[in-house]
């Protein structure tokens, strides 16, 4: 699926510019897009090096395992898979909780590590497992509880009130979120019928 | 709304220093965690690089080829036959597939309708209230090494739909048109 979308979006685009005349910039693209994206992971260096340390810290005193256990019986019934006190609840549980406050860089090592733990769950194989497949759906769902950079978009352009779409957005992320769990079972159940058969 | 700023300003420091003092409390050694956990920052940043540089070019020769905008003129009639304003479709579109992408049009949109305007709050509305499926995917998946990602686009796509219909649906409920 993904390398289908992959290659169509480098062929479409090519054979595009073609007929488009539009060949000059598609190559400017190309370097600007590398770029950016190596740009972006230099960037994320020092996010994941600081939050990463202070999680280690964290996971090393034992506050993943109480904050696992707190929030447990909730996220549980969404995480089957994952056993009791397992350091990945911990992860995703801090990722989600990470999420809520608008911490998206603090959000994403701690996700990376619910996910590497997950793999753990699975064997380590390269096939996504239920559980990572709720978790992202999840998180790209998002869960932002006060969306930050939109606020400061909105007080550059001189808002009257920059604050009046939290509520809106709210509404919108639990709608969105109920919607990515329900679709996630939906998948999940398709997928079990299919083994059974 | 005075509230919440001031939690969110305070939220990271205080964070911090919890940890700090827990950790002592539980004498751990801190600094040598905080370093140990640190190095694999480095691992995991660098090994996202392939995955992004791969991901990142083939969206912008998409985009710049004007493929995207030319695909857009096709959607853009079946999204205003169902009631998403017309202003609103090409952001509707790009939001799971590139964040950058769609903050710049989100702030584009402000520019042209005015941040208080219907356009303007929906458009805020939907940039918060979904994120970006294809870099989620990308970055997770690709930081552990998942080649096979089952129903995980499939289900992220869906749940973007889900996310901007919501979006549209609560603003006119709220702010009318």
């Amino acid at each position: 699926m993904v390398n289908l979308i992959w290659v169509f979006m480098f062929v479409i685009g090519i054979v595009f510019a073609m007929f488009n005349g539009t060949i000059g910039a598609v190559n400017e693209a190309i370097f600007t897009g590398a770029k950016e994206a190596v740009t972006l992971c230099i960037g994320l260096i020092s996010i994941l090096v600081f939050w990463l340390g202070m999680m280690k810290i964290a996971e090393n005193a034992g506050m993943l395992k109480i904050l696992a256990k707190l929030f447990e019986p909730i996220v549980k019934r969404l995480f089957p898979e994952i056993p009791n006190e397992h350091p990945a609840m911990g992860y995703v549980l801090s990722n989600m909780i990470a999420n809520m406050f608008g911490l998206g860089n603090a959000a994403t090592p701690l996700g990376i590590k619910a996910m590497e733990e997950m793999k753990k769950l699975n064997n380590g194989s390269n096939e996504a497992s239920r559980s990572m497949i709720t978790f992202l759906a999840i998180n790209t769902s998002s869960l932002t509880l006060i969306p930050t950079t939109v606020i400061a978009i909105r007080m550059n352009y001189n808002s009257a009130n920059p604050t009046d779409i939290v509520g809106t957005t709210l509404l919108a992320t639990m709608c969105s979120t109920i919607g990515a769990i329900i679709i996630d079972r939906y998948f999940h159940y398709r997928r079990s019928r299919k083994k059974d058969e | 709304m005075g509230i919440v700023s001031v939690i969110s300003m305070w939220f990271i420091p205080v964070l911090i220093g919890f940890i700090l003092i827990y950790g002592t409390f539980k004498r751990i050694p801190t600094y040598e965690s905080f370093t140990e956990g640190g190095k694999e920052g480095i691992k995991i940043a660098v090994s996202i690089i392939p995955f992004l540089v791969g991901m990142l070019v083939a969206i912008s020769v998409f985009r710049a080829s004007g493929a995207l905008d030319f695909l857009m003129g096709f959607i853009r009639p079946v999204l205003e036959a169902i009631g998403v304003p017309a202003e609103i479709a090409p952001l509707a579109f790009i939001r799971p597939i590139s964040g950058t992408a769609a903050l710049g049009l989100t702030s584009d949109l402000m520019a042209t309708h005015g941040p208080d305007s219907f356009i303007g709050r929906l458009a805020a509305t939907i940039q918060g209230s979904t994120d970006t499926t294809f870099y989620v995917l990308t970055v997770y998946f690709g930081a552990v090494g998942i080649k096979k990602m089952g129903d995980a686009l499939k289900v992220g796509l869906l749940a973007d739909l889900v996310g901007i219909s919501a979006a549209i649906i609560v603003v006119t409920l709220v702010f009318g048109k």
